[in-house]
């Protein structure tokens, strides 16, 4: 039994969902309803204290919270209703969203349109396989996060950090800030998963250091952690015997990747994409599975916010347009992965472009001067020069409208050519 | 000094099941275990079959245990509302000596009168099991081979018994048992002293070092260790019976088999261990798993591994179980070397053990037991409807608190008000699956410590993962800063 029926429902009140909700009513549609978990709206941002937020879309730098209030004024300027302590339980593929919260108790509300916008979650030990034992001490650098940040608990004393990620390497500063000690942050690559900013602010500013191509071989402690042993790795990652190193620590924080969040998604049967976790979307964030949208960290993993908020006022937008009957199309290209390149977003290009067309994707390795490049039938359609591409940093290519008229239907591969430091 | 009838040392799955089964009588009960919680040793590490009885060796303890446990199962699960599938299993070979191995089980198991056993064709066991090893030549197939949660198991039980008058305490490690002037006095790690009529040891990994304080004779038990690896739920299943390896002097082998709860499991190693609480898990013991499993299915993959655990199997040299009367000791009693197939075996254990007990000191039955009052169905299984109701009549059942099993604030505030209720974050993620699921507890587990300091005021820093000093926390940021501040 349907409880309520809205034009555009958008699951999650985080930088995406709320820049989607904006833009479908900005687009002119009335009828919209945002979904969000947590007791209030902002997603992970309100987490996320440090600065370094904005510099790109508001050309200033802001906290998470700073730069999710934004958002969250804009939507409430505009009336959007944002219903929280709500968590969907599923979403089909007809639309239908169920959801249950402590004050509205079970529904069941249908759309003329869904934008999924929930986000990613870290990735635990388990995924990593790293042998020892379960103690307690152990945690994901976003759960250590929250944990300091909005309930103001110290997760523990001696930190070593396993993974470069950007959420640990805020947690190596902001550990330290406050009064532990940061004994090191370890990370198996050969180069670091995390922006070089926060490299340099979070981690050299404190005399932290980074042991790339290390990792962690052992967790003991029966109890609380009382240590860890790490050792370098070789070319295939497996650790070199003879070079272990013992750390006493009370805390190890995991920040080795993020996943997109796509339980609902693949509930919903849509198409998932295994080199991003997240859906196969077209060039107006539209998913295998006609009127149901993707953008945000759902997507794909962004580490700029601001992309975020630009792709899904674009998701937001077709969301719109696709209720007024406008978004229909026919998909034309298939957009596939070259060499150095992984996880290209969107897979699809359909015919009738009003835009040019922005790829995001994730260099595969660590590329000096070198050049991203988009073809198609034999034809170069874009190409992008930088001093480095790095996996830390995700690559974009602009793709012009007129670059693809006359091309004719079949796949476009995106390829990064240049000097390989680490692939 | 503390009271009772009957101390049981251990509340793994066999002292759970005798606690129970003696609830029954009118008696006063307590037991005792070293950890912070029902199940934290060998029951909670463990493949979690039900074993038809096919493997024991006629005439043992062993077989004979078994095979009437394994019968009891079906009815003690539904009547306690614990999952438990009849799933079937096979058990394959690629050789010529495998085939023996296996029509010997076959053999084995008809003289051990279990039922529905064959002997299959490679097509046939193909046909059963798509993704097996192509390579496989024979299997034994084993319809009445079955998967049960057994942690959960003895949480039912626990609860049942306490709800019948049976004192659980935990943190007691038992140093030292001695008859004096016809009762037992017992004395534990923290000084507690416990007297009673009749001293039972179901202790797991001190199992012969109790034995020893209570009659002397030093038995040789082997602590062997076994590894396992634990998928997620979203992997689709490649098996729908439990797959076994022909089986060695060291063991059944890996096996790789649904869970109860829709994971995959893979394991277990056999490494002998000189610590029987280090439950460690090594990069060779791990290694070890996924090369010897990936025998029975060649396209494994762990990369939906959502944690890696082990467990340690108590093994006496005898390799049977020890169940009865403690030979020359008076008024004690005993269930140990219980390794596979023990979890089979409980039920059938716990019933002759309290039979042989209540003879020993003439124990009535009771005129009244308090019935089971099982949880409440867990939100995740419930219909739209069931779900809709719930949440009318309690809003804590619209607060989602752990997004991969879906489990709700209402049922954690329920798991730790049970008779044996959760008092730390692994109690409460066994009794409910929160943090069970793919972000181990990463979404879930500050909500958890604060729903615990809730219901049970400990203050949050003091909530621990396992009990003990497993404290999650290490003090609030402002103690922490000051402290800082001090040490400058």
């Amino acid at each position: 039994m349907i409880d309520l029926h809205v034009g555009v429902l958008v699951i999650g009140a985080g930088p995406a969902g709320l820049a989607a909700a904006v833009a479908a009513h900005e687009n002119g549609t009335d009828s919209i309803l945002v979904l969000e978990r947590e007791n209030e709206p902002g997603g992970i941002l309100r987490q996320c204290i440090h600065n370094g937020f904005g510099l790109h879309r508001f050309n200033e730098e802001l906290t998470g919270p700073e730069y999710a209030q934004r958002d969250i004024d804009r939507a409430r300027a505009a009336g959007i209703p944002i219903e929280c302590n709500t968590t969907v339980l599923s979403v089909s593929a007809g639309r239908v969203v169920t959801c249950v919260s402590p004050e509205k108790g079970f529904r069941q509300i249908s759309a003329d349109a869904v934008i999924l916008a929930m986000g990613c979650r870290e990735r635990p030990r388990g995924a990593l396989c790293t042998p020892g034992t379960r103690c307690a001490g152990i945690y994901s650098a976003g759960t250590a996060q929250r944990f300091v940040n909005m309930e103001g608990y110290m997760p523990g004393k001696r930190v070593v950090i396993l993974g470069s990620g950007d959420i640990g390497l805020i947690m190596a500063r902001r550990m330290t800030l406050q009064g532990a000690k940061v004994l090191a942050c370890v990370e198996i690559m050969p180069y670091s998963s995390g922006l070089k900013r926060n490299i340099v602010q979070c981690l050299d500013d404190y005399g932290i250091p980074l042991l790339l191509g290390h990792t962690v071989t052992d967790i003991r402690g029966k109890e609380r952690l009382t240590g860890v042993t790490v050792a370098e790795v070789d070319g295939s990652r497996n650790p070199i015997p003879g070079t272990e190193q013992d750390f006493e620590c009370d805390t190890l924080l995991l920040s080795c990747g993020l996943i997109p969040e796509n339980e609902l998604t693949s509930g919903a049967g849509i198409t998932l994409s295994p080199a991003t976790s997240g859906a196969v979307v077209d060039e107006r964030f539209e998913t295998s599975v006609p009127g149901i949208f993707a953008c945000g960290n759902v997507l794909h993993v962004h580490d700029l916010v601001d992309y975020v908020s630009e792709e899904s006022a674009a998701a937001g937008l077709a969301a719109s347009e696709y209720i007024r009957g406008k978004g229909k199309k026919e998909l034309r290209w298939s957009v596939v992965d070259g060499p150095g390149v992984r996880g290209t977003v969107p897979q699809q290009i359909s015919s009738g472009l009003q835009d040019d067309v922005r790829l995001m994707f994730r260099p595969s390795g660590v590329f000096k001067n070198a050049v991203a490049v988009a073809e198609s039938s034999g034809k170069e359609i874009a190409r992008k020069k930088a001093m480095i591409f790095t996996p830390g940093e995700m690559a974009l290519l602009n793709i012009r409208k007129e670059a693809l008229s006359g091309i004719p239907e079949g796949s476009i591969t995106v390829r990064i050519e240049g000097e390989i430091q680490h692939g | 000094m503390n009271q009772s009838d009957i101390v049981i040392v251990g509340s793994g799955i066999t002292g759970t099941a005798l606690a129970r089964e003696l609830s029954r009588y009118d008696a006063s009960i307590v037991v005792l275990d070293r950890g912070y919680d029902v199940a934290e040793g060998a029951t909670k590490a463990n493949s979690g079959i039900v074993h038809a009885g096919y493997d024991a060796v006629p005439g043992t303890q062993k077989a004979k245990f078994n095979v009437l446990g394994a019968k009891k199962y079906a009815a003690l699960c539904a009547g306690l509302h614990v999952p438990y599938r009849k799933c079937g299993a096979l058990v394959i070979g690629f050789c010529e000596e495998d085939r023996i191995t296996i029509e010997q089980l076959y053999r084995r198991g008809v003289l051990n009168g279990v039922s529905g056993l064959r002997i299959v064709s490679r097509d046939e066991a193909l046909q059963m099991e798509p993704a097996l090893n192509p390579a496989v030549s024979c299997a034994l197939f084993v319809p009445e081979s079955a998967i049960v949660s057994p942690y959960e198991l003895a949480f039912a039980m626990a609860d049942d018994a306490a709800a019948n008058g049976v004192r659980f305490i935990f943190g007691e490690s038992v140093i030292a048992a001695a008859r004096r002037g016809g009762t037992w006095e017992v004395e534990t790690a923290r000084g507690s002293r416990y007297a009673c009529r009749v001293f039972i040891n179901c202790s797991g990994s001190s199992g012969a070092e109790i034995h020893r304080m209570v009659c002397g004779t030093r038995l040789k038990m082997i602590h062997r260790r076994g590894q396992y690896y634990l998928l997620d739920r979203s992997a689709a299943l490649p098996f729908s019976r439990t797959i076994f390896q022909c089986p060695s002097s060291m063991g059944k082998g890996v096996l790789v088999s649904p869970t109860v709860h829709g994971n995959l499991l893979i394991g277990p190693n056999a490494e002998d261990i000189a610590d029987p609480l280090d439950t460690a898990t090594t990069s060779g013991g791990l290694a070890s798993v996924l090369e010897k499993a990936v025998k029975t299915w060649p396209s494994l993959s762990v990369r939906s591994n959502i944690t890696n655990f082990s467990g340690v199997r108590a093994h006496l040299e005898t390799d049977d179980f020890m169940v009865g009367p403690v030979p020359g000791a008076e008024a004690a009693f005993e269930a140990i070397g219980i390794e596979s197939p023990g979890l089979s075996s409980a039920p059938a254990v716990a019933e002759e053990l309290s039979a042989l007990v209540a003879e020993s000191i003439g124990l009535k039955k009771k005129k009244e037991i308090v019935p089971y009052c099982p949880p409440a169905k867990p939100f995740s299984a419930m219909t739209d409807g069931e779900r809709k109701n719930a949440v009318a009549q309690d809003a804590a059942y619209g607060n989602i608190v752990c997004r991969c099993e879906t489990v709700t604030e209402a049922e954690i505030r329920n798991a730790i008000r049970r008779p044996v209720g959760a008092t730390t974050i692994d109690g409460v993620k066994r009794r409910t699956r929160a943090g069970m699921g793919r972000c181990q507890g990463g979404f879930c587990s500050p909500r958890v410590a604060r729903i615990l300091s809730e219901e049970t005021g400990i203050p949050l820093c003091e909530i621990t993962k396992s009990g003990g000093n497993s404290r999650l926390l290490s003090g609030t940021v402002d103690e922490f800063l000051k402290g800082a501040a001090e040490n400058d």
